[in-house]
């Protein structure tokens, strides 16, 4: 038989699963409960009609537990994955998500555990949570930790505010009042703009140099106004760089009478070899969901704990989760703090795994983990640099920027790599990150990769450079192999339909 | 491959940080374990954890009910909890459809016209809220409810410090439980956004007509909140009593306890504001060839795009808890989520009337309630609560005195459709039995 | 290459402007448009609102950049282009016609004289780096 012969039957089901709102059948369930067991109040004593809804929850799917099943696991089929193969998203740390850890997180002494239930009953949460602390300090070089923020940038937000509270205090508040300036790099992720906004800071923005690191002299100019409150920086930094001036990037701005944020999302490169609180850090978050492997869920849960020096943890949210001999509790007692940054304690769940993690690794392993992480940066760093432009020379730490220079003059941008390589197996790299790159690839393979899997990936981005300057068509239409083809974003952002809706109702509208 | 990339030995590979930043011994963090060692460790801190396995009445904030087995199962795929945020749609497909129908279930619960795809939890959704009901109205005055979840009134407080945005209080009627309409004297031209929660923290079903016709009628915004999810399935939905931004705790989805997190923010609006919105959307598109995708929308609103003058800061959600509640809401369906409210509404109306009937307790608020009422007992309620649970082996609900002070005889009882009656006798007999 | 009509006046900041007696009518050049991508959405001030020359009055989305939008002169918006709100793709396909953005009344119409030329401004963008 001809390949040519072969069709695509245009029907295959598991290609076409509808939403689930458009398998619905009037009657259809998928769940069952005991009976009521109690004696029945009439539903007006209940609840007075005019409280209670009357569409019956109209539009939401009737359907039975294996359509449920067969839907969500058609689904799917339509995602890449790390269990699938590299996954080597810069600054995501895509790295492998250990099942043990999930067990761990399942075990119903842990799951089952009410957030209220009394400090007497939940002494081995409370337990998780220090002990994590703890480790995270020894990892990090810092003195106070508070797990309770939920994510990255709301570790951010946390510890943007520990500095504005610290130099509150410290200046007074007429004086704090004229330093509201916040210095982050051109490179910087957008959350830390959005966060230091959040707590008041205007941002300035530090330029980088030409060797893709931060530009001291620009620093000192900047900090020379003496409206300086602190600095972000990511270290090592979004080019996949360490700031190798940091000691005394510190030193500037604290002379300043400013504080250094350090933007934790690269610690996987760090973990082991070198702590922020040794280079002059004041206030670092760490990205659970990346550097300690809990899963990234399709965009979520994460955890983003916030850890300080000593002269900044009166600050941290409350309550912290103290030790008295062998007694775990709460302390509310702090009357410096900035106050609650989430309900109950942090997402609890995602410490279990991150433990688990440490636990599992040991300290040499933890070192282990960071200098294979590195290792494998710098293995695609040198496979792929005949045949893409690398703007930094410097050898990178634990991810490589690459750019589309040499492809676009062929017209094959970096859109259109990231879309072939998709073809090849593997999921793209970060594209257009950091800003300061232009057309910029963001490669951060993680320590979850073995040789013959980077030789791959190798390969197929130089077939993809090759095809770039032969047959550049072939790329500029990628993907090839997916079930559906690059979708019409203006289309979608100009008219939104964020929403199902029944098909009378879509046209009526 | 080190020989590949030209070094000796892998301390090299960290040359270009400076020698004396380096760590010279190993990191003092505990040994390695096997997999035996370490659920074994793991199981017996879980044992310290006494109340995970105690018949259980604390609600406020977080809900025990009954998650359907495939939610768990489907959750664990590998496509699913090892992908990342859905920023290449191609092959992202089951996860942007996911949210789209997550989205749109939202929509559906609250009555609302937008949803987004998920916030951290209920009391940041608040947090957000309020600095949106800000930027919608460019007005600078919230005033809240004191019926709020305490905590989530803590959290807002934090979000909104330096955002020159001026908290006002206000209170609920000491008999009803009910925020009153007429306690909202301060409300101006100023105002943007009046804030309440419903049910709220007492359990008291609000009259959320009455209120939003109160802001509206100074042209602010009525922000609601919902802590208690399945409620939803009972009660009017927000958005046909005139709430404009809706948010609530969407853990009652079949999201384990887990002490507290991770759990769900749920965060719906008017499609006038879609614009203002925070956090991540996902939009219908089409490809070349006319077929159907899912893409992430809007996009310039957000951080990454936008960096300060963004809507929000937020960039990792609660994807995977979002999934988690689609799907519970999916195998429940129209009729469960009914059903599981209504055995909540009947069997927590069935607790309160026993308890009601007992010898020295009372319950001090008359609203409507759904599923949570305070009891106020004849002696301080945390001692009381405690010997329940050594004595009785019930964790008999929230001493109030935890956020309350001056209420040290109440305490706030949940019942779901996970009690059984047999537990709800036994607290009833339990509280009889210690009392007398 | 980008289209550059001979009787506009131009901005640094890559607006147009057609003189009319007092009035201005403003939009963003082709060549503006072409670096931005599809435009997706456009945020206008209201007919009434006061403008600064050289301060941003407004927006311009593409799927995934904003850029400001500068007023060239100073003066009252007396109108705004509504149509924008639904097919904003009029910026893309007619920048200089259909996808204009406001009209002014100009309170000092000698800025104009301070704008570039045609010509003055195809330089510019030659000058300027990609």
């Amino acid at each position: 038989m001809n390949s040519t012969n072969i069709t695509k039957v245009t029907t295959h089901p598991t290609q076409n699963e509808a939403l689930i709102f458009e398998r619905s059948q009037p009657g259809r369930v998928g769940y069952r409960l005991p009976a009521l067991d109690v004696e029945e109040t009439p539903m007006d004593e209940l609840l007075p009609a005019g409280l209670r809804r009357e569409d019956e929850l109209a539009g939401m799917p009737e359907v039975s537990e294996v359509d449920v099943i067969r839907h969500f696991t058609r689904i799917s089929t339509w995602n890449y994955s790390i269990d699938l193969g590299l996954y080597p998203l810069g600054s995501c740390t895509m790295k492998y998500n250990s099942r043990l850890n999930e067990r761990v997180a399942r075990i119903v002494g842990h799951a089952g555990l009410h957030p209220l239930a009394t400090e007497e009953d939940s002494q081995g949460a409370l337990q998780v949570i220090y002990e994590l602390q703890q480790h995270l300090s020894e990892i990090t070089g810092l003195a106070g930790v508070s797990l309770q923020p939920a994510a990255g940038a709301h570790g951010e937000m946390t510890g943007v505010m520990l500095i504005r509270a610290f130099i509150d205090a410290r200046d007074g508040e007429g004086a704090s009042a004229q330093r509201r300036t916040m210095l982050i790099p051109d490179s910087a992720h957008g959350t830390n703009p959005a966060s230091a906004h959040l707590s008041g800071f205007n941002v300035k923005t530090i330029k980088s140099t030409p060797e893709g690191l931060t530009d001291l002299q620009h620093l000192r100019e900047l900090c020379a106004r003496g409206d300086i409150a602190g600095l972000m920086l990511t270290n090592p930094n979004t080019v996949g760089l360490f700031e190798r001036n940091i000691s005394e990037i510190c030193r500037i701005v604290h002379e300043a009478g400013g504080l250094v944020y350090m933007d934790g999302a690269n610690m996987n490169a760090l973990v082991g070899v070198a702590r922020p609180g040794d280079m002059g850090v004041d206030v670092i978050h760490l990205n659970l969901h990346k550097t300690f492997s809990t899963p990234h869920g399709g965009g979520g849960p994460g955890c983003g704990p916030c850890c300080c020096t000593k002269e900044l943890e009166p600050f941290l949210p409350v309550p912290r989760i103290v030790r008295d001999d062998e007694r775990y509790r709460l302390d509310f007692d702090r009357p410096q703090s900035i106050g609650r940054v989430k309900a109950f304690f942090g997402n609890f769940g995602m410490m279990l795994r991150a433990l688990s993690y440490i636990q599992t690794h040991g300290p040499d392993g933890l070192r282990e983990a960071t200098e294979a992480a590195v290792l494998n940066a710098r293995y695609i760093a040198e496979g792929l640099a005949s045949d893409y432009d690398k703007p930094f020379e410097a050898p990178p730490m634990h991810e490589v920027v690459f750019t589309d220079k040499r492809q676009s003059r062929k017209g094959v941008h970096t859109l259109d790599i990231a879309k072939r390589l998709i073809d090849y197996g593997f999921h793209p790299m970060t594209i257009y990150f950091p800003l300061i790159v232009q057309g910029a690839m963001l490669i951060e393979p993680t320590e979850s990769v073995g040789r013959q899997e980077l030789d791959q990936f190798i390969e197929a981005m130089r077939s993809i450079a090759r095809e770039a300057l032969e047959t550049p068509e072939l790329v500029l239409g990628a993907p090839h192999t997916t079930r559906i083809g690059r979708l019409d974003e203006a289309a979608a952002a100009r008219k939104p339909v964020l929403r199902w809706k029944p098909v009378e109702a879509a046209s009526a509208a | 491959m080190l020989q590949k990339v030209g070094l000796k030995s892998a301390e090299e590979l960290f040359s270009s940080i400076p020698s004396d930043l380096l760590l010279r011994a190993p990191l003092k963090t505990p040994a390695a374990l096997s997999e035996i060692e370490l659920l074994a460790g793991f199981e017996a801190l879980g044992q310290r954890n006494a109340a995970a396995r105690r018949p259980s009445f604390l609600g406020a904030g977080a809900y025990s009910h009954y998650s359907p087995t495939i939610v768990d199962h489907l959750i664990q795929r590998s496509e699913f909890f090892t992908a990342y945020t859905p920023y290449q749609p191609e092959i992202s497909q089951g996860t942007l459809q996911a949210i789209f129908e997550f989205q749109t279930l939202v929509c559906q619960l609250t009555g609302m016209e937008v949803a987004n795809a998920s916030m951290y939890d209920g009391s940041t959704a608040l947090a957000e809220a309020v600095l949106m009901a800000e930027r919608v109205t460019r007005r600078s005055k919230v005033v809240v409810s004191n019926a709020v979840h305490p905590e989530y009134l803590e959290v807002v407080n934090t979000y909104v410090q330096h955002a020159g945005i001026d908290l006002e209080r206000f209170d609920f009627d000491a008999a009803t439980g009910q925020t009153a309409p007429g306690a909202l004297s301060s409300l101006d031209d100023k105002t943007a956004a009046v804030v309440i929660q419903s049910p709220n923290f007492f359990g008291c079903v609000e009259d959320v007509q009455a209120l939003a016709d109160r802001a509206h009628a100074v042209g602010a915004l009525l922000v609601v909140t919902v802590t208690e999810a399945i409620s939803f399935g009972l009660l009017r939905a927000p958005g046909t009593c005139g709430a404009d931004i809706v948010v609530a705790e969407g853990q009652s989805f079949g999201i384990p306890l887990s002490f507290g997190g991770p759990y769900l923010g749920l965060f719906a609006i008017l499609e006038r504001y879609a614009r203002q919105i925070p956090g991540r959307l996902v939009g219908q598109a089409v490809d070349k060839e006319g077929r159907r995708g899912f893409v992430l929308t809007l996009a310039t609103r957000e951080q990454h795009i936008r960096r300060e003058k963004a809507t929000s800061n937020i960039c990792t959600n609660e994807g995977l808890i979002a999934l988690a509640a689609t799907i519970y809401l999916e195998t429940m369906g129209p009729r469960g989520v009914r059903e599981v409210a209504v055995q909540c509404a009947q069997k927590a109306a069935y607790a309160a009337r026993r308890i009601a009937a007992l010898e020295g307790f009372t319950l001090p608020f008359t609203a409507p309630r759904f599923n949570e009422f305070v009891v106020r007992a004849p002696v301080e309620a945390a001692g009381l609560l405690a010997r329940l649970a050594g004595e009785r082996n019930i964790t008999g609900g929230l001493a109030l005195s935890r956020y309350y002070p001056d209420r040290p005889n109440d305490f706030l009882v949940c019942v779901t459709e996970t009690n059984s009656r047999r537990e709800i006798d036994a607290l009833v007999d339990g509280l009889n039995g210690l009392i007398s | 290459m980008a289209n550059v009509p001979e009787e506009l006046h131009y901005s640094k900041d890559h607006e147009w402007i057609r003189v009319d007696g007092d009035t201005g009518t403003v939009g963003i050049t082709d060549h503006a448009q072409d670096s931005l991508g599809d435009v997706v959405y456009v945020e206008l001030p209201k007919a009434g609102d006061s403008v600064t020359a050289h301060e941003a009055f407004g927006s311009v989305e593409s799927v995934k950049a904003v850029s400001e939008i500068f007023t060239p002169v100073s003066g009252q918006v007396i109108e705004v282009n509504e149509s924008l709100q639904d097919d904003p793709e009029k910026v893309n396909n007619d920048p200089y016609g259909e996808g204009w953005m406001v009209r002014i009344r100009m309170s000092n119409p000698g800025e104009v004289d301070g704008l570039l030329s045609a010509a003055e401004y195809e330089d510019f963008t030659k000058a300027e780096p990609e």
